[in-house]
């Protein structure tokens, strides 16, 4: 079986955020995390439930084995078994993402999803993030408009932020968390082929960088049989993240949505 | 018991500029477009719309006659920015109350139900509340765990204030750290803070469902039936377009009770409007017209309007069949 390609490395980091999330709803948004959350349920998070997309939970080969329409959903959300991963088209040091538009909210330059879920998921349940394309324009001092709530925000709201926490954020180039004193961003792992310069240069604020980083785990035989054979043949995850050493220009990320 | 039938242009006979209207449907599905175009027919403008967004949004904020919108997002879908809500949103047309999907949800809940307000827990810490400084904040009354606290349920807050409580002083705080280390959510916080999401109460709702009869009761046949039954009780009047309407017998010939979703007493019209949520999707009589969805996101909104929304819905319908063999 050929090495594990760079979408490879992004599909085991996502899945990694669902290890031990026990019998919880996993919210994928976008390809290569929907990919990771399958990995993970086929894997070590078997407890996990899926959705097809729309209104039906649904088992690995399709069955349905539940209904969970929008207004479930949302209120499924309140009660915390959920553990979400969105997009961001901005995301600052202290984890806030920006989903709804670029420039002054009162009249955008860009306008794009909306805030949609980000301020009552961020505050009900785990919210991890997936940026496809790691780059200056999307690592930002400052989030243009707050959607999802990060650890400043939390903090100056803790009564009302109680059960916030954003366990991890996934990019083209590592992982990422907040397990520092003031939890701002800090590196956590590489994706094989990435240097820390590459990912200090791609990124718009001071980054915590530990002495010793690691790479990102290597994919088992069996994880890559299952990405590539049983969870995405097509290899939508190539065309998310394609497979390069080089940087070469593409457009920004704007997904996002539920 | 009243026939409610009515054509989509004596639905918007009763409308009037400066409404406040809800539409029905989630994003590129199910929306009362039929409904929807029969509004870009007639001159009513300076609307304040509440929807969770499609090209409802899209198509009257590229006409002009949205003053003021109230909406979580605005997207196709399979196409992720709704181009002409966001040309229009760009030029600065209108204000927008943007708030979170669940409270929107919460806000049509509380409009149905004749509340002032229903705390959720959402916003506070995100912008939502920079960009709505009219939105406030409500604290819990209560001390945590009651009524099932060691406190019982004679021991309303007042007591627990004065101190006349039979929880040792150091309790509260104890309990508070507890639920706090918490991470299956399980209780509520020592005097969280909510935002108190206002009511959204309309004066009419548009909703597209798959099956009617004729007195309003209105059948959902697809995976999900989004807020639509909400929308109509949370409105003064409401309408639903339907692809078909059925004597009331045949509604549950086939399908199960639970899918009657719109209840008659909350409706004043029904107006039967096959392939009214074109392009939209409308599982699982029609899927989403994509090719046509992409035709609508691609054309300057004056050439898209000019070729397909200047005659009345059989024009329209004709129109677009006209385009899709034209392509073939």
């Amino acid at each position: 079986m050929s090495a594990a390609t760079r979408a490879e490395y992004c599909v085991i980091a996502c899945a990694e955020a669902w290890r031990h999330a026990g019998e919880i709803l996993a919210s994928p948004m976008g390809p290569v995390p929907s990919v990771g959350a399958r990995l993970a349920r086929h894997t070590f998070a078997p407890d996990l439930l899926l959705t097809d997309g729309e209104a039906m939970l649904v088992g690995m080969d399709g069955t349905i084995e539940g209904w969970l329409p929008y207004r479930q959903h949302l209120a499924l959300v309140t009660g915390g078994r959920r553990h979400v991963m969105m997009g961001a088209s901005q995301i600052d040091r202290f984890g806030n993402q920006n989903i709804s538009c670029i420039g002054a909210w009162a009249r955008p330059r860009r306008q794009l999803l909306g805030v949609r879920g980000a301020p009552v998921n961020t505050l009900n349940n785990p919210t991890s993030y997936w940026i496809p394309r790691h780059s200056r324009r999307v690592f930002v001092e400052r989030v243009d408009m707050v959607c999802g709530v990060g650890y400043d925000g939390a903090a100056r709201n803790p009564l009302s932020a109680r059960f916030h926490r954003i366990p991890r954020v996934v990019s083209d180039l590592g992982v990422f968390d907040f397990a520092t004193p003031d939890h701002s961003m800090r590196l956590v792992s590489l994706h094989r082929g990435v240097t820390v310069e590459e990912i200090r240069q791609a990124t718009g604020f001071e980054l915590t960088v530990p002495d010793d980083v690691p790479c990102t785990r290597e994919p088992t035989r069996e994880e890559l049989r299952l990405i590539r054979e049983v969870i995405d043949p097509q290899g939508i995850r190539e065309r998310e993240v394609p497979d390069r050493v080089a940087e070469v220009p593409g457009p920004a990320a704007e997904g996002g949505g539920r | 018991m009243r026939d409610k039938t009515m054509t989509a242009d004596e639905v918007v006979s009763r409308l009037e500029s400066g409404m406040t209207l809800g539409i029905g449907g989630w994003g590129s599905r199910r929306k009362p477009m039929a409904l929807v175009r029969a509004l870009l027919r007639s001159a009513i403008t300076d609307l304040t719309v509440v929807s969770y967004g499609g090209p409802d949004v899209g198509m009257l904020a590229a006409a002009g006659r949205i003053r003021r919108l109230v909406a979580a997002f605005a997207t196709l879908d399979s196409i992720p920015l709704e181009p002409h809500y966001r040309a229009a949103r760009e030029s600065g047309a209108f204000e927008v109350m943007e708030v979170d999907e669940a409270m929107f949800m919460w806000g049509l809940h509380a409009a149905a139900n004749r509340l002032p307000f229903l705390p959720v827990r959402a916003a506070i810490g995100s912008d939502v509340m920079r960009v709505n400084p009219g939105l406030r904040t409500v604290t819990s009354p209560y001390e945590e765990g009651w009524p099932f606290g060691a406190g019982g349920w004679a021991a309303g807050p007042e007591s627990v204030e004065e101190g006349a409580s039979p929880v040792p002083a150091a309790a509260p705080g104890a309990r508070g750290e507890a639920a706090g280390s918490c991470e299956d959510g399980a209780g509520t916080g020592p005097h969280e803070e909510f935002v108190a999401m206002p009511a959204l109460r309309m004066d009419a709702a548009l909703v597209h469902v798959n099956r009617a009869d004729r007195l309003g009761n209105g059948q959902y046949l697809g995976p999900d039936p989004y807020f639509d039954d909400l929308f109509c009780e949370a409105a003064d009047t409401a309408y639903v377009s339907c692809e078909r309407i059925v004597d009331t017998a045949e509604l549950t010939k086939e399908a199960a009770p639970q899918t009657l979703l719109v209840k008659r007493h909350t409706v004043t019209g029904v107006v039967e409007a096959p392939n009214g949520a074109h392009f939209t999707s409308c599982a699982p009589d029609r899927e989403r017209d994509e090719v046509f969805q992409r035709h609508y996101a691609t054309t300057p909104w004056p050439r898209f309007a000019e070729q397909f929304l200047t005659g009345d819905e059989h024009a329209y319908q004709s129109a677009v069949q006209a385009w899709h063999k034209e392509r073939s």
